[in-house]
C-alpha cells in the first residue's frame, strides 16, 4: 500500500466544549470512494473540516501528504448578495483561470453554460455543480463533498452522484462524501463509515449496512428523511434493512 | 484648496477597496468601532505626550484585535461593538475633558478639518493611502476566498483568521489617514457608502472596487465644491454626496442593468 493522502489517528475534536469526534481513526487512500454516514449531529460535517484543517484537535492528529491538493464542496455557502460574482470570476478563486479551462470545469461538472452568470442567480443544483467545477479546477488528489446533493430532487441527487463517479474515472483523484441519501451513496462507494461521534462500523457499503451498529443507528424506528428514503427503493433489496414502523 | 481636493480623492481611492471587504462581510460596525477608537488614542497620546499617528494607529489596531478575539463568546456581533465601540468614544471624550492643560480642537478630530490639511498631512495620507491599497491588492484573493467561505479558503492552504488580520490592520490605517478628511465620527460612512453605491453596477469584485473608488473620488471633489460653493462643513458634505450617488445608483442600477 502507498501513503494514504489523508489519515486521521485517534483523532477527538471540542467545538465550543462539546465533544464532536471522540477518538477517530481513518484513513483515505488515493483514487477510493469513502462515504461517510451518520444522524444529525454526529460529526460528519467536522470530520471533513478537521481533514482540510480548519478545525483543531483536541487529541490525536491529522495528517495530510505534503503539498496535497484538495477540493472541497462545502455544505452549504451562503454568497451574500453585496457580493457582485460571476462564475467564471469565482471558479478563478483563489488563483485566477483561463475561460477555457474553466469552460472545461464546467462541462465535467455537467453545467457548461453558466460562466457568465452571477452566482446569486444560480439555482440550488446549479450553484452544487459549480462548487464542484471549483473544486475541480484544483485539481485535487481528494475531493471532499459535504452533503453535496441537500437542495437537489431525487433525480437531481442521482445524476450528481453519477457526475461524481465519471469525475473519479477522469481524474482518478479519491472522493470522501458526507451523506443522507444512504442508498444512492452506498451503492458508489468503495468504503462506507458509520461514524456517530466515534466511528460505529467501517467497510465495504453491504457490510456496513447488514452491522448491527448501523442498524442500530438507522434501523427499524428512525424516523425522517433516511428511513423514507429507504423506503422507496426496498424493493431493490432481499433483506429488509430499516423496517420502518413509524408511520 | 487643491490640497484638500489631493487629500480627498488620496483617502477615497484607499478607502475603496477596503469598503467593499467591509460590506461584504458585513462589518460596518466595526469601521466604526475602529474609528471610535481612535478618539481613545489622540487622548492618549496627549496624556503622555506621545506622536499622534502611531498612537491613533496603536488604539485602532487594538479595538480592532480585541473585537476579533472577542467574537463569537456569547455575544452577538453588533452588541459586541456597540458595547465596545461606544466605551472607546465615550472614555476617549472623558480622558480629553480630563486634562484641563489641553486645548484640544475636538471638532476637527469628530468631524475632520480637510480644509486645513498641511503639506506633511497630505503626505501621511498619500503614503497611508497607499500602504492600504498595497495590502489590498497583495492579498486581494486570499482575502475573497475568505470572505466567500472560510473553510474553502482553508482547503486552499489560505489561513482565513491570518486574512482577517491583515483586514484589521488595513482598518486600523484607513482610520488614521482618514481622520484628518472626514472626522472619526464619520470614517465608516466613506468606507460604507462607495461600495454600497457601486454594488448594482458591478458584476465581479473588482470591478466592484474600481466602481467604488470613482463614486468615492467624485464624492470627496463634489463634497469639497459644494461645501465652498454653499459654505458647509468640508467632511460631512463629502458623506452627503456620496449618499447621493448611492441613491441615484439604487435607482438607476437595476434600469441600467435591463437595458
Amino acid at each position: 500500500m502507498t501513503t494514504p493522502l489523508i489519515s486521521l489517528n485517534n483523532l477527538s475534536v471540542r467545538l465550543d466544549g462539546r465533544l464532536i469526534l471522540d477518538n477517530v481513526s481513518a484513513q483515505i487512500a488515493a483514487g477510493e470512494i469513502v462515504t461517510i454516514v451518520g444522524p444529525n449531529g454526529s460529526g460528519k460535517s467536522t470530520l471533513l473540516r478537521a481533514m482540510i484543517g480548519a478545525v483543531p484537535a483536541a487529541q490525536g492528529t491529522v495528517r495530510r501528504a505534503p503539498g496535497l491538493r484538495i477540493g472541497y464542496v462545502p455544505q452549504k455557502l451562503a454568497l451574500d448578495a453585496a457580493l457582485p460574482m460571476t462564475v467564471q470570476r469565482f471558479l478563478g478563486l483563489p488563483k485566477r483561470v483561463s475561460a477555457s479551462k474553466a469552460k472545461t470545469a464546467l462541462e465535467l461538472a455537467g453545467v457548461p453554460d453558466l460562466r457568465d452568470r452571477q452566482m446569486t442567480r444560480l439555482s440550488g443544483g446549479q450553484f452544487q455543480r459549480v462548487l464542484l467545477a471549483r473544486a475541480l479546477l484544483e485539481e485535487p488528489q481528494v475531493l471532499l463533498l459535504d452533503e453535496a446533493t441537500q437542495g437537489l430532487d431525487q433525480p437531481g441527487a442521482a445524476a450528481f452522484y453519477e457526475r461524481i463517479e465519471q469525475v473519479r474515472t477522469d481524474l482518478g483523484c479519491a472522493i470522501v462524501m458526507v451523506s443522507h441519501d444512504l442508498h444512492v451513496v452506498m451503492a458508489a462507494s468503495d468504503r462506507v463509515l458509520c461514524l456517530n461521534g466515534h466511528v460505529c462500523c467501517e467497510g465495504a457499503p453491504q457490510m456496513v449496512a447488514d452491522a448491527p451498529e448501523y442498524r442500530a443507528l438507522f434501523g427499524s424506528g428512525t424516523r425522517g428523511t433516511m428511513a423514507l428514503y429507504q423506503h422507496k427503493h426496498s424493493h431493490t433489496h432481499d433483506h429488509n434493512h430499516a423496517q420502518d414502523t413509524s408511520h | 484648496m487643491v490640497r484638500a481636493a489631493l487629500a480627498g480623492l488620496g483617502v477615497s481611492i484607499a478607502a475603496a477597496p477596503l469598503g467593499c471587504f467591509v460590506v461584504w462581510r458585513r462589518m460596518a460596525y466595526l469601521g466604526e468601532a475602529t474609528a471610535h477608537a481612535a478618539v481613545l488614542g489622540v487622548a492618549l497620546a496627549l496624556s503622555f505626550s506621545l506622536p499622534l499617528l502611531p498612537a491613533i494607529i496603536s488604539a485602532a489596531l487594538a479595538m480592532g484585535l480585541s473585537v476579533s478575539l472577542l467574537r463569537g463568546r456569547g455575544y452577538a456581533m453588533d452588541t459586541l461593538l456597540g458595547v465596545i465601540a461606544h466605551t472607546a468614544l465615550a472614555a476617549g471624550l472623558v480622558t480629553v475633558a480630563l486634562l484641563s492643560d489641553v486645548r484640544l480642537d475636538l471638532n476637527a478630530f469628530l468631524f475632520g478639518d480637510i480644509l486645513a490639511v498641511t503639506k506633511s498631512d497630505l503626505a501621511t495620507i498619500w503614503i497611508g493611502g497607499a500602504t492600504i491599497l498595497a495590502l489590498m491588492v497583495w492579498r486581494w484573493s486570499a482575502l475573497l476566498v475568505s470572505t466567500l467561505n472560510p473553510d474553502l479558503a482553508q482547503a486552499s492552504g489560505i489561513d482565513p483568521k491570518r486574512e482577517e488580520l491583515w483586514l484589521t490592520l488595513a482598518m486600523a490605517l484607513a482610520v488614521a489617514v482618514a481622520i484628518k478628511v472626514v472626522g472619526i465620527l464619520l470614517i465608516a460612512a466613506l468606507l460604507v457608502i462607495p461600495a454600497a453605491g457601486a454594488r448594482p453596477l458591478a458584476r465581479t469584485p473588482e470591478s466592484m472596487a474600481f466602481t467604488a473608488a470613482i463614486i468615492g473620488s467624485t464624492a470627496a471633489l463634489g463634497g469639497l465644491g459644494g461645501a465652498y460653493w454653499a459654505d458647509t462643513p468640508a467632511g460631512p458634505s463629502i458623506v452627503c454626496a456620496a449618499a447621493l450617488i448611492f441613491v441615484a445608483t439604487a435607482i438607476l442600477g437595476p434600469i441600467f442593468r435591463k437595458g
